[in-house]
């Protein structure tokens, strides 16, 4: 079977993706797991551009890079004590949950592997975006509207809990 | 193309990255990025089955987008809690935080 | 020879000229168009840093005029080479890490830094179809991208192992993510107005003519908005009055204090250039990009326009930044969460409500017109009259005190 170019694209990424991904998990300096999950989000971004969605790619950058991991780099930084990397990083179960995600992994490969997948993409329509814009005020208008009021409480709730008393 | 299967067994792999951080860490704020890890795995997931099953509805997208909301939500206020746990117990070690122990 | 010519009078064509040449010298086709990415790639580097070279001595010399002063005039004629020289200084410089500096990260940021700016430049059209990338979410990815620019100046606050620089990237980030909402909230009103998020398409959709002779700027349909946009714009390119990030008087430098040489150059150059780029986009999104007369005919005369656009924003930019005196953070950041947000979001409302009213295309752009202008002066009275109101109660408190305010 001979690999065509998007192939090679697609190993890249993933190999990108799930380095940063592991190094978020091992990296034994706070800071350092929140610079490579920038890295692995940007990885996921560029998967999300390969399946062609180009709004959700570049919404992925937008909140999960420019807010989300900016946000725990904030936190990281303001609880500066515990990212010296002088202390152990993982707690009393990392090895049994270690084990356990392995065999998670190793489950759901076996299980994937037994059915079988497209392997050719459907052609996509142009306006994918109009569409995604249409299908919030149509079919999903309430999970839209409750996800609104979701974001409000919890900007709300934020400012409350970390506000100075 | 790429397989279909592949996007899986990446979006199962980050998963399972994801639920060994959010397992194992010590500290909140790394469990917060095992969590969001976790998140993006079901993201890569729906796009994929969005586009290699039924693209000319958007429903995996929309729902991905709902993913994104609540990931925003979820880390302000878990960050805004990290942050109002530290300045009270001078801690944000998960092992320490077990006032309601018995 | 004509075929020469035709380039020459419509620029759009160069791409595909280019790439039936190569397909002529025998490449396959997915080879001709990976050649023709990197060389438009390597054109807009270049475009982009030979720009910068020029502004950075032109902001010199007009900040130095504005404040009576001469400016650059010794390397080359009315100093030209400034820059150059500059360039060769801090590359000569000794490289300084810090001690107890976190090396990788130290080094990466200034690079992040530079890289963000440079795939910000990519979705600015400069001429009628003439743009690197003709994205279908332009706007998005604008917003998405310069966002990255906290994350670099983070970087650089965090590793640099030093209180002021950390400091310093604090207020990066509560500076750059606030301000980026008011900047959001316009391009969705203009977003409303034009149905698209393309940068190419915005600026072909202001080539509407109301009453056949007023051109359909979305910053003469929506002057509150540019406004909003303009002020927004001064934030997020870190220019005075909203320089908190580098106030020498309070935090030494801010988040770059500790880089030097070279890598101290590249967030310099991240400082013009995005300027720059905000000046093209404002110019693109409110000011019609590349329309003008005779631009249907001959399309070069779009690249001219938007050149003569951005220019007259950006001077407008150095004209403020020359000006006017730093405000003090908490003032900044009350500035814009209790005045900026909520009039951004008055725009858009103000769009989404007039451009849905059953009534004729002139008349909407007449009534949307005359209500932002209303919205803005109403905006500059109550802000006036609080500041007033302020003064007052400050001169009744204490009379001896009575500064000037």
């Amino acid at each position: 079977m001979a690999i065509t170019p998007q192939q090679v694209v697609f190993i890249l990424l993933s190999v990108l993706t799930l380095g940063c991904g592991l190094m978020v998990v091992l990296s034994r300096n706070l800071f350092h797991s929140a610079l490579w999950l920038v890295g692995s989000f940007f990885g996921v971004a560029a998967l999300y551009g390969l399946l062609e969605a180009e709004f959700l790619a570049v919404a992925q950058i937008l909140i999960y890079i420019g807010a989300i991991a900016t946000l725990i780099v904030f936190a990281t930084m303001l609880t500066r004590g515990m990212m010296l990397g002088r202390m152990k990083m993982s707690n009393f179960q990392s090895g049994i949950s270690g084990v356990v995600a392995i065999l998670l992994l190793g489950l759901l490969v076996l299980v994937l592997l037994q059915v079988s997948w497209p392997t050719e993409a459907l052609p996509v329509p142009d306006d994918t975006i109009a569409m995604i814009g249409n299908a919030f005020v149509s079919a999903y208008v309430i999970p839209f509207e409750v996800v609104s009021v979701l974001l409000l409480v919890a900007l709300v709730g934020a400012i409350m809990i970390a506000r100075e008393r | 193309m790429v397989p279909l299967s592949w996007y899986l067994i990446v979006a199962a792999a980050l998963f399972c990255i994801g639920l060994y951080g959010a397992l194992s860490r010590r500290n909140a704020v790394a469990v917060l990025m095992g969590i969001e890890l976790i998140l993006n795995a079901i993201n890569i997931n729906l796009i994929a089955f969005n586009r290699y099953i039924t693209p000319e509805e958007v429903s995996g997208q929309v729902f991905s987008i709902f993913v994104l909301a609540v990931a925003a939500a979820e880390a302000a206020v878990g960050l805004a809690l990290i942050i109002g746990i530290y300045r009270t117990r001078d801690s944000v070690n998960l092992e320490e935080l077990d006032l309601l122990k018995g | 020879m004509g075929q020469l010519l035709e380039i020459i009078k419509d620029p759009a064509q160069l791409g595909p000229w280019f790439h039936n040449l190569l397909l002529s010298l025998g490449l396959s086709a997915e080879l001709a168009s990976l050649v023709g990415d990197v060389i438009g790639v390597l054109l807009l580097l270049i475009m982009v840093l030979t720009s910068a070279i020029f502004l950075i001595w032109g902001e010199r010399k007009i900040a130095a005029r504005l404040q009576d002063r001469v400016g650059p005039n010794r390397a080359g004629p009315y100093g030209l080479l400034q820059t150059m020289a500059d360039i060769v200084k801090l590359l000569t410089k000794e490289d300084v890490t810090p001690a107890g500096a976190d090396r990788v990260s130290f080094n990466l940021a200034p690079a992040l830094s530079v890289m963000q700016i440079i795939m910000v430049a990519a979705i600015i059209p400069i001429g009628a179809g003439v743009v690197a990338v003709g994205l279908n979410v332009g706007l998005l990815y604008f917003v998405a991208f310069s966002g990255l620019a906290a994350m670099g100046a983070l970087m650089a606050g965090w590793s640099s192992n030093n209180k002021y620089a950390l400091l310093g990237g604090f207020r990066v980030v509560a500076q750059l993510l606030s301000y980026e909402i008011p900047l959001i909230f316009t391009l969705l009103a203009v977003v409303l107005l034009s149905g698209t998020m393309n940068t190419n398409s915005l600026a072909e959709a202001q080539g509407v003519r109301y009453f056949g002779f007023i051109p359909g700027w979305y910053g003469l349909l929506m002057p509150f908005a540019f406004v909003i946009f303009f002020v927004a714009a001064l934030a997020e390119g870190e220019r005075a009055p909203f320089d908190l990030l580098e106030a020498e008087s309070e935090i030494v430098a801010g988040f770059n204090i500790e880089y030097s040489g070279m890598k101290f150059a590249w967030f310099f150059l991240q400082f013009f250039v995005n300027s720059l780029i905000l000046s093209a986009l404002a110019a693109t999104v409110f000011l019609g990009g590349w329309q003008g007369p005779f631009v249907d005919q001959i399309p070069v005369l779009g690249i001219v326009y938007f050149s003569i656009k951005t220019l007259l924003v950006l001077f407008a930019l150095m004209w403020v930044r020359a000006t006017y005196p730093r405000l003090r953070i908490d003032q900044m950041m009350g500035f814009c969460w209790k005045v900026l947000v909520p009039a951004a979001l008055v725009t858009v409302l103000l769009a989404a409500v007039i451009w849905k009213l059953p009534v004729s295309e002139n008349i909407r752009a007449v009534l949307l017109s005359g209500a932002n202008i209303v919205a803005l002066v109403a905006t500059l009275g109550i802000i006036g009259a609080q500041l007033r109101k302020r003064v007052q109660r400050r001169q009744t408190a204490t009379p001896a005190a009575t500064v000037q305010v």
